[in-house]
């Protein structure tokens, strides 16, 4: 129980381990769909202290690894014009483009600059107002209604220096192109804890009467999943698929109201590419036509989106949970925290970069 | 930054229309938005994500919560640093 030591109530989740022992029979795979829940999964270990049998794969749930390489060089392209500052999340400076990231474009010269929030994005353009802010964002359903805000805020406020270059996926769609994939292994899902924090749970409802696949929401604490995992291999034992909310203190079943109403307001739901999935239909969100003065893909001049070159990495296959990302020949050699290969790389929610901090040991006794 | 980290509400106000509050985590404080959580007060505690809380969470959940994050190691690019915060303050 080692991983599990520094935990303050490890007793519980020895607990929840020995239960989950008690009720698997056979073998299943489970998807965690979000990366925060991967990270925790892989710095307790707790896919190791798991009965063999069950299966963890990682879900498409790390915006950052999601998010296209041409939606990157757009924004690496107006970063490098003369009166743009280009703000974004500090996870994706660091996600190449089809050729740089927007680290190397700040190094060669480009206004680029981090933010926490959509508010520091805000406030960088009421001070520079003889700027043009350009936010990249992404995020899921979780960080859309922030975004969005920050939209409706500078409509608001009539601020004319502000746009939004924005990519963001829904997960109810992914989990229905993974579920109906005919080369799918996932099993159950673990549906996101802090996106149904946002967006309620009727959506997770409808999948499971769909596929017929037992989904319960998690959080991202080791007791959280393994509950989670418990009540899935539960119902998978007694050939039961239900949904299930394990989140209780975070997740009602309505979900926030108000974050839901302004991003109604402020984004309609488009078709979305995704980084390794490819396009997923009505998966992704676009500004309203009423915002279209902020929206920097209606008022840049953007360039048509290169093709992605080919590449060792397997993120693809990863996002599906048919690799794991030790299988990929780059894993910890050509590609690592320091200089990524791939998007999952770079987010310390990206399964890359969880299984290089927490299972390198493992890579080392199979070399 | 998909994580929603827990803090606790020292003081609200409105700023260019929005409802912001100083919200505290640790020993940094830092503006957030409250406009999604009318019902909070101060005192009570939210979960934070890229500056907007979504939920409110009770006192003792919330200081689990905050230590699990922490020993996960995962507040990193969640949240300003001291010295960025104090930036933060200073421009307010
Ligand atoms: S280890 Fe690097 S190259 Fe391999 S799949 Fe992960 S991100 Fe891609």
């Amino acid at each position: 129980m080692k991983y599990l030591d520094e935990y303050r109530d490890g007793r519980l989740a020895a607990r929840l381990l020995r239960e989950i022992e008690r009720k698997v029979a056979h073998p299943w795979v489970l998807m965690e769909i979000c990366g925060g829940q991967t990270h925790t999964i892989m710095r307790y270990g707790l896919d190791e202290l798991l009965p063999s049998s069950i299966e963890l794969v990682h879900g498409p749930g790390c915006p950052v690894c999601v998010t296209p390489a041409s939606i990157l060089d757009r924004a690496i392209e107006l970063a490098q014009r003369d009166d743009v500052t280009l703000v974004s999340y500090g996870d994706l400076l660091r996600v190449p483009g089809t050729k740089i990231d927007l680290f190397s474009a700040k190094a060669r010269g480009a206004d680029v600059r981090m933010v926490y929030s959509p508010l520091d994005a805000l406030r960088i353009a009421r001070l520079n107002s003889n700027r043009k802010v350009v936010f990249l964002a992404v995020g899921f359903e979780t960080t859309a209604p922030a975004n969005a805000m920050a939209v409706y805020q500078a409509h608001r406020e009539g601020l004319d220096n502000f746009f939004l270059l924005a990519s963001h996926v829904l997960v109810p769609p992914a989990i229905r192109a993974l579920a109906a994939s005919p080369d799918n292994r996932v099993q159950g899902f673990i549906a996101p804890g802090h996106v149904c924090t946002v967006v309620g749970c009727s959506d997770y409802e409808d999948l499971v009467q769909e596929f017929h696949v037992p989904i319960v929401v998690g959080g991202f604490e080791p007791v959280d999943l393994l509950q989670a995992i418990l009540g899935l291999v539960t119902q998978l034992e007694e050939g039961r698929a239900e949904f299930a909310n394990e989140y209780t203190r975070s997740v009602s079943y309505r979900g926030n109201l108000e974050a839901q109403r302004i991003l109604r307001e402020v984004f309609e739901v488009a078709d979305q590419s995704w980084r390794g999935l490819g396009e997923i239909p009505q998966s992704g969100l676009r500004l309203r036509g009423k915002f279209a003065a902020w929206d920097a893909d209606k008022v840049f001049d953007l360039q048509v989106p290169q093709a992605e070159a080919p590449s060792a990495c397997i993120s693809a296959e990863i996002l599906k949970g048919l690799q794991k990302p030790t299988d990929c020949s780059a894993f910890g050699s050509v590609c690592t925290p320091e200089s990524p290969l791939g998007a999952p790389m770079v987010s310390s929610e990206g399964a890359c970069s969880a299984y290089y901090q927490y299972r390198r040991h493992s890579l080392v006794t199979i070399q | 930054m998909c994580l929603a980290i827990p803090g606790k509400v020292i003081s609200i106000g409105t700023e260019n229309a929005l409802r912001i509050g100083r919200v505290q985590f640790g020993g940094i404080t830092q503006p957030v938005s409250l406009d999604f959580v009318p019902e909070v007060v101060v005192g009570d505690y939210v979960m934070v994500h890229v500056g907007f809380a979504i939920s409110q969470v009770n006192a003792e959940e919330a200081e689990l919560t905050y230590i699990a994050l922490e020993q996960m190691g995962l507040l990193q690019g969640e949240l300003p640093s001291g010295e960025e915060a104090e930036e933060t303050e200073e421009r307010l």
